[in-house]
C-alpha cells in the first residue's frame, strides 16, 4: 500500500507550491497591516501588491503600465467565479442598450449559471453548441454574435476535457459587431503561453489555486481603455474597481505562483504533456473499450478525459481511492446531482460512456512512477467493475 | 465524498453473489444505462419453492453495487412469499445506513426483486408497465406521477426535493420540482383530511344535485389546483358546469399565456377533478 497519494486532479485544484507558501507566510504573522494605512507598516505593503501584480501581468504578457508604473490591466479579485461575474456584469452595464450575451454550452458553472440568472432578468443568452469532440460550432457562433450582443464569453480551455478554444479568432468576430470579449481562462493560465499585448481579448479571468497558488484569490485582466463598472462597491481599493481590503497574503501568493508558472510553462508543455500521453497510451494499451474525449488536436497538455464504457464513474473513483489515486468523474453521482456532466452531454457522448468518464489532470509535481503505478493497477479496477456490469460482455 | 458505512464498503469491495444464473427461475431487469444505474437479478428455486441461489449484475455507483449484494443475501433461503415482503427499507437496514441521496439504489433493489418474482409467476406487471400508464413528470429520468406517488407513500416523503433520493425524479434540471410538490401535497392533504377523503367524494359525486356538484368542483379547484398554478404566477377561475360533466374554466395570469396551457388543463385540472370527484369530468378552457 502506498502511503503518498497520487494526485491526478489538478484541474480541480492544485497543491500550493512550497515557494508560494514561504512567500505568503510573513504577510500573516509579521506584515499584517492594512495597505490603505498612512503609516509605513501598512502602506509599504502596496509595494508587495504591485510586485505581485507585475508578476501576474508578466505571465499574461501584459506590459502596459499606468502613470504610477502599475500594471493596471490586472485587478485582483477573490476567485475565478468573481472575475467572471465582474466581467460579464460590467460589460452589460457599460453597454446598456445591448441585451444579449453569447456564450457556449460547455462553460464552467461560474459562467453558465450566471447566464441562466441573467436570462431570468430578461437578457437574451445564446449558448453555442459543440460537436462530438467538444469543438465549437463557429458558424453558429458567428450567426449569434449580432449588433444586440453586449459581450461574448468563451472559456479559453475547458476544465473537463481540456479543449483549447480559438479565443483570439472569437474576440475578432465579437469586435466586428461592437461586442466585448471575455474569456474564462482559469484552466488555461499557466498551462499555455499567453501574450495579451498582441491579443484582442478585452477581459480574462484567472484563479490562483489552479496554478499552485492559494485558494481565495483570483484576478481579472481588463484591457486598458475598456470601461469597467465595479462589481463590488465600497472602498477605493484596486483603483476604485474592486472594493474590499486587499487579501495581501493571497495576492503575494498569486504573484509568486504566476512567477513560478511562467518558469515552468515549458515543463508543463513538455514533461507534463509527455506524462499525460504516457498515461493515455498505457490505459489504451491495457484496457479495451475506452474512448478518449475532447479535441485531441487542441488540448491542454495536462488533461485527459477517458470514458470506460459500461461502468459507472463513482465506482471507478472509489476503487481508485483505495489505490490512493485521486481523479474526478464526469458522472454526477459523486456530486449528488444525478445527471452526467453537461460538457459530455453537450458533446453527445452516449450515456454508456458518459457515466463512466474519468478526468485525469496532471501537474509538474507528478512523476513517471505515479503514471506507471496507475497504468499497472487501473486495468484490475476496470475489469472488476465490468465483470459486475449487466451491459458488459467479454 | 460520500460517508458510506463499513458494511456498504464491505459489500461494494467484496460483493456477494455477482453473476447471472443461466437457467434461472426468475429474472428481474430494472433501471437503464442512461439513468446511471441498472440491475439484473436472477434467482433459482428449490423443490420447496425456496430461493436457493440468487445472483446480480449491477451498473452503478458503490451504493448500487452494495444494495444489490445485500439484496441477494437477504433473499437467499427465503420462500417467494417471504421474499416478497422485502422492501428498500430492509436493504438499507441490512447495510446499516445509506446516504439520503443514495436511497434510490435500495429502491432499485426492491424493484428488481418485484420484477424477478413477477417474471417467475409469468405476470407481466412490473414497473415499466406502471410507468407507461402514468404521466411523465420528471422528463430527465422519465419518472411518472404514479411512481412518485408510490415512493412518496412508501417512504413518507413530503418534500419534493427528497423524492430524487428514492426515484431520481427532480434530481437533474429541477424544473419539475413544483409539480412534484403539488403531487405530494395532494397525497398528504387527502390523507390528513378524512372529511374530504377522495374516495367518498368520488362515490357520491355523480348522484349529487347540480348545485352540490358546483360547490364540490369549486372546493377542489380552490384546494388542489389553484395553489399549484399560483406558484407559477398563474391562476384559474371556475366559470360553469355544462351537461353535468363538462367543467368550463378560465386560465389566468401566466397560465393564460403559457404555451402548454392545454397540458396544464388536461394533466393538472382535469386529472385532479377526476381523481377527487369523478372520472367522467371533462375540463374545457373558456
Amino acid at each position: 500500500m502506498r502511503d503518498k497519494v497520487i494526485y491526478f486532479d489538478n484541474n480541480a485544484t492544485t497543491a500550493v507550491a512550497p515557494e508560494v507558501f514561504e512567500a505568503m507566510k510573513p504577510f500573516y504573522l509579521e506584515n499584517y497591516g492594512n495597505p490603505s494605512s498612512i503609516y509605513t507598516f501598512g502602506g509599504l505593503l502596496k509595494k508587495d501588491i504591485e510586485q505581485a501584480r507585475a508578476r501576474v501581468a508578466k505571465l499574461l504578457g501584459s506590459t502596459f503600465t499606468d502613470r504610477e508604473g502599475h500594471y493596471s490591466e490586472i485587478m485582483f479579485t477573490s476567485c475565478g467565479t468573481e472575475s467572471d461575474s465582474a466581467a460579464i456584469y460590467s460589460a452589460l452595464q457599460t453597454c446598456p442598450k445591448r441585451r444579449k450575451v453569447v456564450t457556449t454550452k460547455v462553460e464552467h458553472p461560474a459562467v453558465l449559471n450566471l447566464c441562466k440568472e441573467l436570462e431570468r432578468k430578461g437578457y437574451k443568452i445564446s449558448y453555442v453548441p459543440v460537436d462530438s469532440r467538444g469543438r465549437l460550432d463557429m458558424e453558429i457562433l458567428k450567426e449569434q454574435i449580432d449588433n444586440d450582443t453586449a459581450v461574448v464569453s468563451v472559456m479559453w480551455a475547458n476544465n473537463e476535457v481540456g479543449n483549447i478554444y480559438p479565443v483570439e479568432e472569437i474576440a475578432k468576430i465579437a469586435h466586428a459587431k461592437g461586442a466585448l470579449f471575455h474569456t474564462d481562462a482559469v484552466q488555461a493560465v499557466g498551462k499555455i503561453p499567453m501574450n495579451m499585448d498582441e491579443s484582442e481579448i478585452d477581459m480574462l479571468s484567472l484563479s490562483a489555486h489552479k496554478l499552485h497558488g492559494p485558494k481565495g484569490i483570483g484576478a481579472l485582466y481588463i484591457r486598458k481603455g475598456i470601461r469597467f463598472k465595479p462589481f463590488l462597491t465600497g472602498g477605493h481599493q484596486e483603483k476604485g474597481r474592486r472594493a474590499g481590503t486587499e487579501n495581501v497574503a493571497g495576492i503575494v501568493g498569486l504573484g509568486k505562483a504566476a512567477e513560478l508558472a511562467l518558469e515552468k510553462l515549458e515543463e508543463e508543455n513538455t514533461r507534463v504533456k509527455a506524462l499525460r500521453d504516457r498515461l493515455e497510451e498505457g490505459i489504451k494499451n491495457n484496457i479495451p473499450q475506452i474512448r478518449i474525449n475532447g479535441d485531441l488536436e487542441s488540448r491542454l497538455p495536462n488533461t485527459s478525459s477517458i470514458s470506460f464504457e459500461y461502468i459507472e464513474g463513482e465506482s471507478i473513483l472509489m476503487l481508485m481511492d483505495r489505490l490512493k489515486i485521486c481523479a474526478s468523474s464526469g458522472s454526477a453521482c459523486t456530486t449528488g446531482s444525478l445527471e452526467p456532466s453537461h460538457v459530455l452531454r453537450s458533446m453527445g457522448i452516449p450515456y454508456t460512456a458518459a457515466h463512466g468518464t474519468i478526468r485525469f489532470s496532471l501537474s509538474v509535481y507528478n512523476t513517471e512512477e505515479e503514471v506507471d503505478y496507475c497504468i499497472e493497477h487501473l486495468p484490475k479496477v476496470i475489469s472488476t467493475l465490468r465483470s459486475m456490469s449487466p451491459f458488459w460482455a467479454e | 465524498m460520500w460517508d458510506y458505512s463499513d458494511k456498504v464498503m464491505d459489500h461494494f469491495l467484496n460483493p456477494r453473489n455477482v453473476g447471472e444464473i443461466k437457467d434461472a427461475d426468475g429474472v428481474g431487469d430494472v433501471g437503464n444505462i442512461s439513468c446511471g444505474d441498472a440491475l439484473k437479478l436472477t434467482f433459482k428455486l428449490d423443490n420447496e419453492g425456496r430461493i436457493v441461489d440468487a445472483k446480480f449484475k449491477t451498473f452503478g455507483c458503490a451504493s448500487a453495487i452494495a444494495s444489490s449484494s445485500a439484496l441477494t443475501e437477504l433473499i437467499k433461503g427465503k420462500t417467494l412469499e417471504e421474499a416478497e415482503k422485502i422492501t428498500n427499507k430492509d436493504i438499507v437496514e441490512y447495510l446499516g445506513e445509506l446516504p439520503e441521496e443514495k436511497i434510490h439504489c435500495s429502491v432499485m433493489g426492491m424493484e428488481a426483486l418485484e420484477a424477478a418474482i413477477a417474471n417467475y409467476r409469468g405476470e407481466t406487471i412490473n414497473h415499466d408497465d406502471d410507468d407507461h400508464e402514468g404521466r411523465i413528470v420528471c422528463k430527465c429520468f422519465g419518472v411518472t406521477d404514479i411512481k412518485i406517488r408510490k415512493v412518496a407513500k412508501e417512504n413518507n416523503v413530503k418534500d419534493a426535493h427528497e423524492v430524487k433520493n428514492y426515484c431520481k425524479a427532480g434530481g437533474a434540471c429541477g424544473l419539475c420540482l413544483d409539480e412534484i410538490q403539488t403531487i405530494l401535497d395532494g397525497i398528504w392533504s387527502a390523507e390528513e383530511n378524512n372529511e374530504t377523503n377522495s374516495d367518498d367524494e368520488k362515490n357520491n359525486f355523480d348522484s349529487l344535485s347540480i348545485v352540490q356538484k358546483v360547490i364540490k368542483i369549486q372546493e377542489i379547484i380552490d384546494r388542489e389546483i389553484k395553489p399549484a398554478l399560483e406558484n407559477d404566477g398563474g391562476s384559474i377561475e371556475f366559470i360553469n358546469l355544462e351537461d353535468n360533466n363538462t367543467v368550463l374554466v378560465e386560465l389566468k395570469g401566466r397560465c393564460a399565456m403559457c404555451a402548454s396551457s392545454q397540458v396544464t388543463l388536461k394533466n393538472l385540472v382535469e386529472a385532479k377533478l377526476q381523481e377527487f370527484l369523478s372520472p367522467n369530468l371533462i375540463v374545457k378552457n373558456q
